[in-house]
């Protein structure tokens, strides 16, 4: 279980994230929704200690994060950025491999094969594994990454902005595989989300931020309705429920 | 994985036929007094050759760049700050320079607290880029440099003429203690270097990807920029300053050796620097008579690549 407590990130004089507290429900998909600015890629980057809060804690199992020893803590958490730029050649495979790096400390064994043969089956990715990344297109690198994380086989993934470049099949089948993951293998998966109808479709419990605190956060339904869309987005964002999911139609709304 | 091995053989074979060159062609006069004067020279470009190689592959991970050496951080300046002051305040019959022993250790010491200072309690990698810390080194090392300078000027010309020798990187005139004491650092820093090898590798996704995989990266960093400062200093003390060499062998080895490993990359890159270190020295014996130096030749070669790489890093990010 991930807790997060009175969580505050300053830069300079402006404080980024607010006195946040947020507990992660477990097998689940929590996404962090929010205006640009409002502090979700901040406070994921603070859970999964790539950035020293100033003030308040992040306990994962009742331990701060920051006491854990890093690779403890990479075999229980992963975390994928949003740029993901290298300066190396590596094929897909070689990539997908370093997922298991907290396990293997390089040397793969036939078991981190398996694991590393399950993540690209997972991602669709067999047919491109030994291409190198630099010839690939920028969903299909995102696709490697995200594999490499699953591959990791942590408890928790944590992902800023998943579907960046990616277009709508590829979004479609990155949230459905993130769905299997919490629903077959049981993760708990913590996602920063731009589009507000992936939100609502894919994930059981939604944290809205707003200039660095919580304005709200619950149960999907309790969050995508108008009422608390209002109070997220300062828009009047009309609901509409199309096969049982909740569809916010804010495409031409004031 | 089985091509690279090939061609890390070859590599070998090459720098095994440059040594046996070196040694053996066209020793006239007595052979027991050539021979080892030789191979004294051929171990001491060995040991900078691999120093240079490792510092700077290693350096290019942390930093994420590839037209850069550890020299930007203004370690070879303050070998010449100190050989300078020394000339300057003793002059160049004082036991300073006489006694190499001396000269060597407080060489290597002077830069290796320089480093440490620099890394160590003016900068914390958590708290600053690392971009902002080699700025600041940069502006020192330029700082330095002016200060090299001025006292240059003021010195007797025949002072000058030689500390002019001192800055110089020479393979002759080694003394063989002294390269035993440096191997013995390259031996404990390689050991060191060996076990973070692999660690290496998850750095170059970046620190985000890295710190994902349980690497500890700011205290990696920070051991990495003081081994390479302990490798530099210990090269630039036995032969001078010639770390810009670091930054034509480590990008051959990028583009011949096609792989992210370290392991690999820099056992390519010390066995290139082998090839140029001794071939260059051949050539430089054999085919100018001594009339030139190796390091001209080096700085000459090394230039035109340097042109080349940023031509090419330009066109590719353009």
């Amino acid at each position: 279980m991930i807790e997060i407590k009175e969580l505050t990130k300053r830069f300079g004089n402006k404080p980024v994230v607010n006195n946040v507290s947020v507990n992660i429900q477990p097998r689940a998909i929590t996404s962090f929704i929010g205006p640009n600015g409002a502090g979700k890629s901040t406070l994921l980057s603070m859970v999964s200690r790539l950035l020293d809060a100033d003030t308040g804690e992040v306990l994962l199992d009742e331990s701060n994060v920051k006491k854990w020893k890093s690779d403890q803590f990479a075999k229980r958490v992963s975390i994928l950025k949003q740029s993901n730029y290298l300066n190396v050649r590596l094929t897909v495979r070689e990539l997908i491999s370093f997922g298991r790096y907290p396990y293997s400390k390089g040397r793969l064994t036939d078991e981190d094969e398996q694991f590393v043969d399950q993540a690209i089956d997972y991602m669709n990715l067999g047919d491109m594994q030994d291409k190198f990344l630099d010839e690939l297109s920028g969903g299909q690198k995102q696709r490697a990454f995200i594999a490499m994380v699953i591959a990791q086989d942590t408890d928790y993934i944590l992902l800023d902005e998943p579907l960046n470049n990616l277009d709508m099949k590829h979004s479609v089948q990155i949230m459905k595989i993130l769905r299997k993951l919490v629903d077959e293998l049981g993760k708990t998966v913590v996602i920063v989300l731009h589009d507000i109808n992936f939100a609502s479709v894919y994930s059981d419990y939604i944290v809205a931020l707003k200039n660095g605190s919580v304005v709200k956060s619950g149960p999907t339904n309790d969050i995508i309705n108008p009422e608390a869309l209002r109070e997220i987005y300062d828009m009047n964002i009309p609901v509409q429920e199309q096969n049982g999911c909740r569809i916010c139609v804010y495409f031409n709304s004031h | 994985m089985r091509n690279n091995t090939k061609k890390l053989i070859i590599l070998a074979i090459i720098a095994v036929i440059c040594i046996l060159l070196y040694a053996f062609y066209d020793i006239k006069g007595g052979f027991d007094y050539a021979f080892p004067r030789r191979m004294m020279r051929v171990g001491a470009m060995v040991v900078t050759g691999f120093a240079i190689a490792y510092s700077t592959v290693v350096f290019q991970t942390i930093t994420r760049n590839r037209i850069l050496t550890p020299s930007i951080m203004g370690i070879d300046s303050m070998y010449e700050v100190v050989q300078t002051l020394i000339f300057f305040f003793a002059g160049s019959l004082s036991v300073w320079v006489v006694n190499q022993y001396l000269n060597f250790t407080a060489s290597i010491i002077a830069m290796v607290v320089f480093a440490l200072l620099l890394y160590r309690i003016l900068f914390r990698a958590d708290k600053y880029p690392i971009y902002l810390m080699l700025l600041i080194g940069m502006v020192l090392g330029t700082l330095l440099g002016s200060l090299v300078t001025f006292l240059q000027v003021l010195i007797d010309p025949i002072e000058f003429l030689s500390l002019q020798n001192r800055l110089f990187a020479s393979f002759t005139n080694i003394k063989v203690e002294l390269l035993y004491i440096s191997f013995g650092i390259l031996l404990i820093a390689f050991i060191y270097g060996y076990r973070i090898m692999s660690q290496l590798d998850v750095m170059s996704l970046g620190r985000e990807n890295a710190i994902n995989l349980g690497i500890n990266y700011d205290r990696v960093v920070m051991n990495i920029l003081v081994l390479s400062s302990v490798l530099i200093a210990t090269s630039t003390a036995l032969v001078g300053p010639i770390t810009f060499f670091g930054l034509i062998v480590a990008n051959l080895s990028y583009q011949f050796l096609v792989t992210y490993k370290h392991s690999i990359h820099i056992l390519g890159a010390g066995l290139i620097s082998v090839i140029a270190l001794v071939g260059g020295q051949f050539v430089v014996e054999h085919i100018f008579e001594m009339k030139t130096t190796l390091s001209v030749i080096i700085n000459f070669i090394g230039g035109i690549y340097f042109i080349y790489l940023l031509l090419k890093e330009s066109r590719a990010a353009g």
